[in-house]
């Protein structure tokens, strides 16, 4: 059972999408696992045949614990089972004390294109089946109709006992999700001591740009603001990466790429942040996808295992309708938090002359174990001035 | 396409948005992202949906006087 971040401690196993015999690859769903954060697949990190589901549909176990074997490749019969791999790769564990002290799990690719052919999409359709959950078995792994129905006939198999087994939640629950929230919340308020810095930026080059960038676009093509704040931030980051990583073991560790989280609030209450990983290598038109993509499945509580607990910062911004300014509360083990206030129309000085002029105020709450106030004002520095030429980003 | 068509349209394509709320009790002249606990992201996807439903474009400069049913059902009726 993976750690999907700091405030999980345990998962409820609620689907599994492979059975023994099946041949995974990296990056595979294998899983859907409730938590506080709603149903969660869950992608695996080895390659070979499922050997045995340790875990059975309807269980929670901690997290660390075994949930399946995957052996390799050349391991022909589950009956050899013995060296095979454990999923994940830590050893079981009783659950922490304190549900935050579980590693950190690997990150596979966040998004991969599903193999499907024509005919297993309409199906997938007509079933409210997601392809995406499939591992297929036609010509390079594209998901038949075949496929399709085993799944359905696997679901309704998992599902039997309708007395025993509660039917798949799809979304997440308020009142766990707020738990999970004060579990991470107040672990980074007793352990972190957190300094709060804030700057004001001039908003008016990049409302100007992306103007006459959205103009030019088809409708599903235009950009948000949001966009550029979340480049900004990671090209930042390159510049100053004393602020992109976690605090783990008593010192800084430096992230492995920039993985924003960016923070979701969902209708009802609670917010995630799921990782845009790499965020400092994509264009705007990309990260706008991957964006869109994000928000829609965090409401609808389609995240992968992957997205969750692997990011390197979190940034949250509060949109047009929200506060002029906010002051996070960093995500454990991460070490800073970027927060982007609502644009406002402001009296500024613009060459001597008060002007009016929109403005943002973005501020970092970082980790004084893992860095100084100097360090997080380079950073906010360096956030303004590349939004100054957001043509570039 | 009649109003009440158009109406039903609306609320069908915000539905797909935030399917969790009530729009039995929504007036006409009501902002639909206060109403319905819209961000930015929401209304983007609610614009692209309504782009691709009655098939016309819809300039940026155009997205204030989408902001309630009375103005969407005005705009798609000009």
């Amino acid at each position: 059972m993976p750690a999907l971040g700091a405030d999980m401690g345990a998962g409820t196993l609620v689907e599994w999408l492979i059975k023994p015999g099946d041949l995974v690859k990296r990056g595979d769903i294998v899983a859907v696992v409730e938590t506080q954060k709603g149903a969660i697949e869950i992608e695996t990190f080895n390659e070979g045949m499922v050997s045995e589901l340790v875990v059975p549909v309807g269980t929670k176990v901690p997290v660390g614990s075994l949930i399946a074997r995957i052996g390799e490749p050349s391991e022909a019969t589950p009956a050899k089972a013995a060296p095979a791999k454990a999923v994940p790769l830590a050893p079981p564990v009783s659950p922490p004390s304190l549900p935050a002290a579980a590693p950190m799990t690997p990150a596979g690719p966040a998004l991969h294109a599903v193999k499907i052919t024509p005919a297993a999409r309409r199906r997938a359709a007509e079933l409210s089946i997601d392809p995406a959950r499939l591992s297929g078995t036609g010509v390079e792994g594209a998901v038949t109709v075949a496929d399709v129905e085993a799944a359905v006939a696997h679901r309704a198999a998992a599902q039997a006992p309708p007395a025993s087994t509660p039917a798949r939640r799809i979304g997440f629950d308020p009142a766990e999700m707020r738990k999970a929230i004060a579990a991470a919340m107040g672990r980074s308020k007793r352990e972190i001591p957190h300094y709060y810095l804030s700057h004001t930026i001039d908003f008016g080059a990049v409302l100007t740009w992306l103007a006459a960038f959205n103009d030019a676009q088809p409708v599903p093509n235009r950009l948000l603001p949001a966009v550029l704040l979340l480049k900004a931030s990671a090209l930042a980051l390159r510049e100053v990466p004393q602020l992109n990583g976690t605090y783990v073991d008593g010192g800084f560790q430096p992230g492995a790429g920039i993985h924003v989280g960016w923070a979701i609030s969902l209708r009802g209450g609670g917010l995630v942040a799921p990782a845009v990983r790499d965020a400092d290598t994509h264009s705007l038109t990309e990260l706008m996808a991957v964006m869109r993509d994000l928000v829609q499945r965090a409401r609808a509580g389609g995240l992968r295992s992957s997205e969750l607990g692997s990011a390197t910062i979190t940034i949250t911004s509060l949109g047009d309708r929200g506060a002029e300014t906010v002051l996070g509360i960093i995500y454990p083990p991460q070490v800073a938090l970027i927060g982007f206030g609502g644009v406002a129309v402001r009296p500024w000085v613009v060459d001597g002359r008060v002007e009016p002029r929109p403005l943002v105020t973005v501020s970092l709450a970082g980790d004084h174990r893992a860095s100084d106030g100097h360090i997080g004002g380079l950073l906010l520095n360096a956030i303004e001035r590349l939004l100054q030429v957001p043509e570039k980003l | 396409m009649s109003d009440v068509d158009t109406r039903s349209m609306i609320v069908e394509l915000l539905s797909a948005i935030a399917p969790e709320a009530d729009f039995t009790s929504l007036a006409g002249a009501e902002d639909l992202r206060e109403a319905l606990d819209l961000d930015s992201m929401d209304f983007m996807n609610f614009i692209v949906a309504l782009h691709e439903r009655a098939g016309i474009d819809i300039p940026e400069a155009d997205y204030p006087k989408l902001r309630t049913l009375d103005g969407i059902a005005a705009y798609l009726a000009r």
